[in-house]
């Protein structure tokens, strides 16, 4: 395997899910997603049923990695921070601690400046939690392994 | 790289497509959405150009059952495979769990088929990965064609490293659960060995 897989626990995904609940909160914002900069979704809170999170994640993870790709073609090291305006609603999306990307939508409850500074400070507390994550990962401690209890049976019987 | 969320006890995993132009990747994919079940799929995204050419990737996830209570789920991507979207190819890359390099048997198509092998050789180094230690398959693709490369001469050249290869008539259905079948197989042994 290439890199080692990305854990992520129940108290850190509470811990992860607190911080968008209270961002989602203070900048009156519709809903609030988290995604691996893979395109895998970690976390969201919101008005988030009428949105296809899958497709939300990877198109995110998509575009942050294209408009990377972009900013080296410029000479910078990435865009940090993106802003989509729509008629009705509006997409905030940033990169935290260069491995998650934060995604708000947002419509005329709110504003680009009060959404710009809740992400600011909702970034630092979100790069925290995924720092310790990460550096429980990189320890290797680990409280349930379910990887290692894989046999071979299940894996068959996945196609029956 | 292969996501492990112990809160909604999910396993979720990348699969990359790689081939070259028009060897028939989105149709695998197209394949996959159609026979799957509703409530196993999600929205199948493509960013084509208006040729209908893969500008972009193409995206579906799909659920395959559970394994120890934990729902397994596999996001599926193609690369375009024209030579001049190299910097798509190498974005998509990035995070991959399993291969699938899908060969256009056509004669006419081997030297793009070779191409295509190295070129994501090279961009698998790139991010830092090698090949042999990445789980994937190979598919021989378009076998219904009247001027095709026999299987044991394509092997010969694609797959020396002897993994699990299949033929493959992507639009009729033939050959592409077995190809996702074997690619899933090894990365969830990749995984448990990884544990
Ligand atoms: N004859 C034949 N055509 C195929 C087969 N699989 C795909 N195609 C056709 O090849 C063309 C390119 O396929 P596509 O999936 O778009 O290729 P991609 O560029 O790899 O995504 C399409 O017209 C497909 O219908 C096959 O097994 N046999
Ligand atoms: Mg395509």
């Amino acid at each position: 395997m290439p890199q080692s897989p990305f854990v992520m626990y129940d108290e850190e995904y509470q811990e992860i899910t607190g911080v968008i609940e209270k961002l989602l909160r203070e900048s009156n914002s519709k809903c609030v997603y988290l995604v691996d900069k893979d395109g895998q979704l970690i976390s969201a809170t919101g008005e988030t049923k009428d949105i296809d999170a899958t497709s939300l994640a990877s198109l995110t993870a998509g575009n942050i990695a294209a408009t990377g790709g972009l900013a080296k073609i410029i000479g910078e090291k990435e865009f940090s921070i993106l802003f989509h305006e729509g008629e009705r609603d509006n997409l905030h999306i940033s990169v935290v601690g260069q491995r998650v990307i934060l995604v708000v939508i947002f419509d005329k409850r709110s504003s680009l400046g009060l959404v710009r500074l809740r992400v600011k400070k909702a970034s630092e507390e979100l790069g925290n939690s995924i720092q310790k994550l990460m550096d429980r990962m990189t320890a290797g401690a680990q409280e349930e392994n379910v990887l290692k209890e894989i046999t071979d049976d299940d894996i068959e019987r996945l196609f029956h | 790289m292969s996501f492990i969320n112990y809160s909604a006890r999910e396993i979720n995993c990348k699969i990359v497509y790689y081939g070259p132009g028009l060897c028939g990747k989105t149709t695998n994919l197209q394949l996959i959405y159609k026979k799957t079940r509703p409530e196993s799929k999600g929205k199948m995204i493509t960013l084509a150009t208006e040729t209908e050419r893969t500008l972009f990737f193409d995206f579906l996830p799909i659920a395959l059952g559970d394994i120890k209570g934990f729902k397994t789920r596999f996001h599926l991507y193609t690369v375009p495979g024209q030579i001049f979207y190299d910097a798509s190819r190498k974005l998509i890359l990035k995070g991959v769990d399993g291969i699938v390099f899908v060969a256009d048997s056509q004669v006419e198509r081997m030297d793009a088929n070779l191409e295509s092998f190295d070129n994501m050789k090279v961009n698998l180094e790139e991010q830092g990965y090698k090949l042999e230690q990445i789980p994937y398959v190979i598919q021989y693709n378009k076998r219904d064609l009247p001027d095709v490369v026999p299987v044991a001469e394509l092997k010969q050249v694609l797959n020396t490293a002897g993994v699990p290869d299949f033929e493959a008539v992507a639009y009729e259905g033939t050959g592409v659960f077995e190809t996702l079948k074997a690619v899933v197989k090894l990365v969830l042994i990749e995984l448990k060995k990884g544990a």
